[in-house]
């Protein structure tokens, strides 16, 4: 950037920095009323609350069967990261390495449900998912997280497998490997760390995707959002410090997924560069 | 894995043809090649030259012809199946794999005992000169040093066939000459049959015993070295061959195969190259080193002088000719601009093409 | 063009019958580009076709079966009745100024922010919003903005305000909720288009005389706008779909009755699913309609390569 001292430059660069500097001050602020409220005895009209404790932990892990929550939402997690993977990967090769006709077509295939939003397509994808059987069971929540993170898993993959030299490939085979051999000294070797960004940041995305369990999840089917949104919602049956103790365990969760992820991936990529971008 | 071992004679091609969509990007391409040859393929880009080789590296199939080696047809078989050692253009490393297990990774896929790929490998990597440099990655290296790893990658399976598609493009000017030496010698030591893939006509003529000239996925000449050098059979050959004048005349006669070319009043003259009767249009190709400033005379070219350069040893001189044509030349000294050179060609080294209307 | 032949085994057998001397058919396929690594693209193709195209088609046709009247009947009744086709205006009217606000703030702050040494701490901080998702974030403003919450809490010290300003329950809530989650996404996609600038051009303008005002607006935003309008397409389908904070944050029966919750209701309420595939097409067809707007009008613009020279 070029150094502009005037005057009208500094107070421009001054103003931008001031929003910056308020937005992330309101941002932690609210995570912190979150943070300060589950551990607050009562806290009523005052700046800080009256008395400290952690049983609103206690309480809210038994009222909400926390337990049973957090498994079920690792297991949909778990198991959504590991089909995106196994259908995605594949797929982001073919478009990767290969151009045929229909492949536009097939691009924007993959492209759509990740440009529209989950609420949109949700409703007629949970009324096949009911009318199917699927829908309140675990099954059906995993079937419906697929849909755009099977989709995000080929648009992470694509520009990276494009970036690895084919002629390394050629030279495999010219050098006597087969197809077996080829994926497995040099395909894969090459590919984890794309296949293991993509996956991290599949797994953040998932545990924070609301509608789509929202729409298809059964009293036993339920994961940690979209049993958090029903505390909320029934907000005033349950003490509010119980609601935040479950809001903060929710938040611990993502966000310790997002630190791991962020140790290996940037964090634009958690909002899925569209792809002419990626292309740079 | 039976072709690797096997000795042979000649790899053939027949009539080979690549089609791209209704694009010919080979068409009837033959060519026979002995064992332990250097074979350059030349041209510009878009000749033909890659498609030949990943023809043969099974890289590309082909859509007509064969390939042959001896009386095994192979033009079928998958690239793994060929046997063939190739160093590749930006020399395709295995980024995850260190030097070692590079230069060892064709002697695993064909199953050789650990303990002789261990000494085989270690004698590649003597031949190309990187000890102490086995452990690291491909992206700690020099470009040099990849470009020697590669090689090694390429020979330590001791193919029949070792293919290079213009390895030395990546690398700077000095690193170029180095590299090329390097070749020359570790070709001279094994003796591997070489098909080589370049667009720089230098490089082919100091590595290659035979040089393939291709143009527009045709054959244009095949000979040594020394035989295109200074007797190109077509133009777009003397073009790759450094001719860099074309002056276009009327052919007057023909005497002992040198030709004499009219252009206006100037005479030129030549080694005929081509069929071609008095009367007809005819171009005459020079070097710019065999295009030397004279007296004036009757029958030299005039042409003005548009710059000159200092090229160390000489002058090289820039002028515009009769018809407004670009001519460079050798000349004697720093030339005025605007001033008047008589221009007249060694005519045992320009050669005489039929003109474009004959 | 290198191409690899690796074609898994089942494509070689299922061309064995026509082998050996015509081997066309797998080769005319393949100079397509339909060989065995292509086939690596069905399961993932088939799956999104069973659960996305088909729902969606389903959900198409299902809307033109109502549970009573004629073939239109659930559109003629969300065209007539004001409680139902007042929520497009409504969701209109949170989703186009707040995007347009996160698409403005986006392109400042990016291009003040892409060369601070400490980029990545910032997008870090501004990632969390996104991944934590409106549930949380609603959650956190109910406390935050509050009637008793620390953001009027300092108003109310600092003599800006005499009394506690409402801010939830209302318009607001979900305009803010909106702000926090789609500032930061609008800006990293911002920033990433702005990273691929090349500083050079920006450079090469200054030695002609261009001041930092002139530079912004003759080379800096036309490179922008493109990957702009895409932000801006991007930002607006999400703003548009606003649920869960609509619902918490907002007055749902009220000023933020958004389509989403009117296409709930019909579907979870009153187990209309005829109607809410309606309403759901309805919502789709306005993004669509909105996005095209965006696009078209960016067919007049630049979109060709960023980077000074050639690449």
């Amino acid at each position: 950037m070029i150094k502009d001292t005037s005057l009208t430059a500094r107070l421009w660069s001054a103003a931008v920095w001031a929003f910056i500097v308020f937005f992330v001050v309101n941002l932690f602020a609210m995570i912190g009323s979150v943070v300060t409220s589950s551990f607050a005895t009562r806290w009523l009209g005052t700046w800080l609350p009256a008395g400290w404790t952690t049983r609103w932990y206690g309480s809210a892990w038994a009222e909400f069967q926390l337990g049973e929550v957090l498994t079920v939402t690792f297991q949909a997690v778990f198991l959504v990261v590991l089909f995106s993977g196994l259908l995605g990967v594949p797929a982001a090769y073919a478009l990767a390495r290969r151009d045929f006709k229909g492949k536009r077509l097939l691009m924007l295939l993959f492209l759509l449900p990740l440009l529209i939003p989950p609420i949109t397509f949700g409703i007629p994808l949970a009324t096949v998912l009911y009318q199917t059987g699927f829908a309140g069971s675990l099954a059906g929540v995993v079937l419906a997280n697929l849909v755009p993170t099977v989709p995000f898993v080929v648009l992470v993959m694509v520009p990276f497998i494009e970036q690895i030299d084919p002629k390394i490939e050629a030279a495999a085979q010219v050098f006597g490997a087969n197809t077996s051999r080829l994926f497995l000294h040099v395909l894969l070797p090459l590919l984890l760390p794309g296949i293991l960004a993509a996956l991290l940041l599949v797994l953040v995305r998932t545990i924070a995707i609301f509608e789509l369990t929202f729409l298809v999840a059964g009293p036993t089917s339920q994961t940690l959002v979209v049993a958090l949104y029903y505390a909320v919602f029934a907000a005033g049956v349950r003490a509010v410090q119980s609601i935040d103790a479950m809001a903060v365990i929710y938040m611990v969760t993502t966000l310790i997924w997002l630190v791991i992820a962020l140790r290996f991936v940037n964090p634009t990529q958690l909002v899925g560069r569209p792809r002419e971008q990626a292309a740079h | 894995m039976s072709i690797h071992a096997a000795n042979f004679h000649e790899l053939r091609l027949e009539r080979l043809g690549r089609q791209f969509g209704t694009h010919n990007a080979l068409d009837d391409v033959s060519l026979t090649i002995r064992k332990g040859e250097f074979i350059a393929l030349l041209g510009p880009s878009g000749c033909g030259k890659s498609t030949t080789l990943n023809c043969i590296a099974g890289l590309l199939v082909s859509t007509s012809g064969g390939i042959w080696l001896d009386d095994k047809r192979i033009d079928r078989l998958r690239p793994e199946e060929r046997g063939f050692g190739m160093v590749f253009q930006n020399y395709a490393l295995f980024p995850h794999m260190s030097v070692r297990k590079n230069i060892a990774f064709g002697l695993q896929m064909r199953r050789v005992p650990s303990a002789e790929i261990a000494r085989r490998v270690e004698e590649a990597v003597a031949l190309v000169r990187l000890n102490g440099q086995e452990d690291k990655l491909p992206g700690q290296l020099s470009g040099g040093q990849q470009q020697r790893v590669a090689i090694a990658r390429a020979i330590v399976i001791e193919p029949p066939l070792v293919l290079m598609d213009e390895p030395l493009s990546n690398l700077d000017a000095k690193l170029r000459l180095e590299m090329r030496a390097e070749m020359r010698r570790i070709h001279n030591s094994l003796g591997a049959t070489t098909i080589y893939v370049t667009h720089d006509q230098e490089e082919a003529l100091s590595l290659a015993d035979r040089i393939v000239v291709l143009r527009d996925g045709t054959i244009r000449q095949v000979g040594t070295p020394h035989e295109l050098f200074a007797e190109p059979d077509h133009l777009d050959v003397a073009d790759f061959m450094g001719f860099r004048n074309r002056v276009e005349g009327t052919l007057v006669s023909t005497e002992g195969g040198i030709a004499e070319i009219a252009v206006g009043e100037a005479r030129l003259h030549g080694r005929l190259r081509e069929q071609i009767r008095p009367g007809a249009r005819a171009v005459v190709a020079i070097r710019p080193d065999d295009l030397i400033a004279v007296p004036a005379g009757a029958d030299t070219l005039a042409a003005s002088v548009i710059s000159s350069e200092f090229r160390g040893r000489d002058h090289v001189g820039f002028a515009q000719g009769p018809g407004g044509r670009d001519l460079v030349f050798a000349a004697p000294r720093a030339l005025a601009v605007g001033e008047t050179v008589h221009l007249q060609a060694e005519p045992d080294r320009a050669v005489v093409f039929a003109g474009a209307d004959a | 063009m290198t191409s690899l032949d690796t074609s898994l085994p089942r494509a070689r057998n299922a061309t064995a019958p026509v082998a050996p001397e015509a081997v066309p058919l797998r080769q005319r396929l393949k100079a397509q580009g339909y060989d065995g690594i292509t086939l690596l693209a069905l399961p993932a193709a088939g799956f999104l076709v069973l659960l996305f195209v088909y729902p969606f088609l389903y959900g198409l046709f299902l809307s033109f079966k109502p549970k009573a009247g004629g073939l239109l009947a659930n559109y003629a009744r969300f065209f007539s009745d004001p409680f139902l086709y007042e929520t497009i205006g409504k969701t209109l009217w949170l989703a186009v100024p707040v995007t347009l606000l996160n698409a403005v703030l986006a392109v400042p702050v990016a291009l003040r922010v892409r060369d601070i040494r400490y980029q990545r701490v910032l997008t870090t901080i501004l990632v969390v919003p996104i991944t934590l998702g409106t549930v949380l974030v609603a959650q956190g403003l109910l406390n935050y903005l509050g009637p008793q919450g620390w953001f009027n809490r300092v108003l109310m010290t600092a003599g800006i305000i005499s009394s506690p300003v409402k801010l939830i329950h209302n318009y607001w809530g979900v305009f803010l909720s909106l702000l926090i989650t789609g500032f930061p996404f609008a800006f990293l996609l911002t920033l990433s288009y702005v990273s691929g600038i090349d500083r050079n051009l920006e450079r090469s303008a200054a030695t002609l005389g261009a001041g930092g005002w002139e530079r912004f607006r003759r080379i800096l935003l036309p490179l922008i706008l493109p990957g702009l309008a895409i932000t801006f397409c991007l930002s607006f389908v999400q703003a548009f779909a606003v649920f869960p904070s609509a619902v918490l944050l907002g007055s749902p029966a009220g000023p933020t009755r958004v389509i989403s919750i009117a296409a709930y209701q019909a579907a979870f309420e009153e187990y209309d699913y005829a109607m809410a595939s309606a309403i759901a097409m309805v919502m789709g067809a306005v993004q669509l309609l909105v996005v095209g707007l965006v696009l078209g009008a960016r067919g007049f613009l630049y979109r060709g390569s960023t980077a000074g020279g050639k690449g």
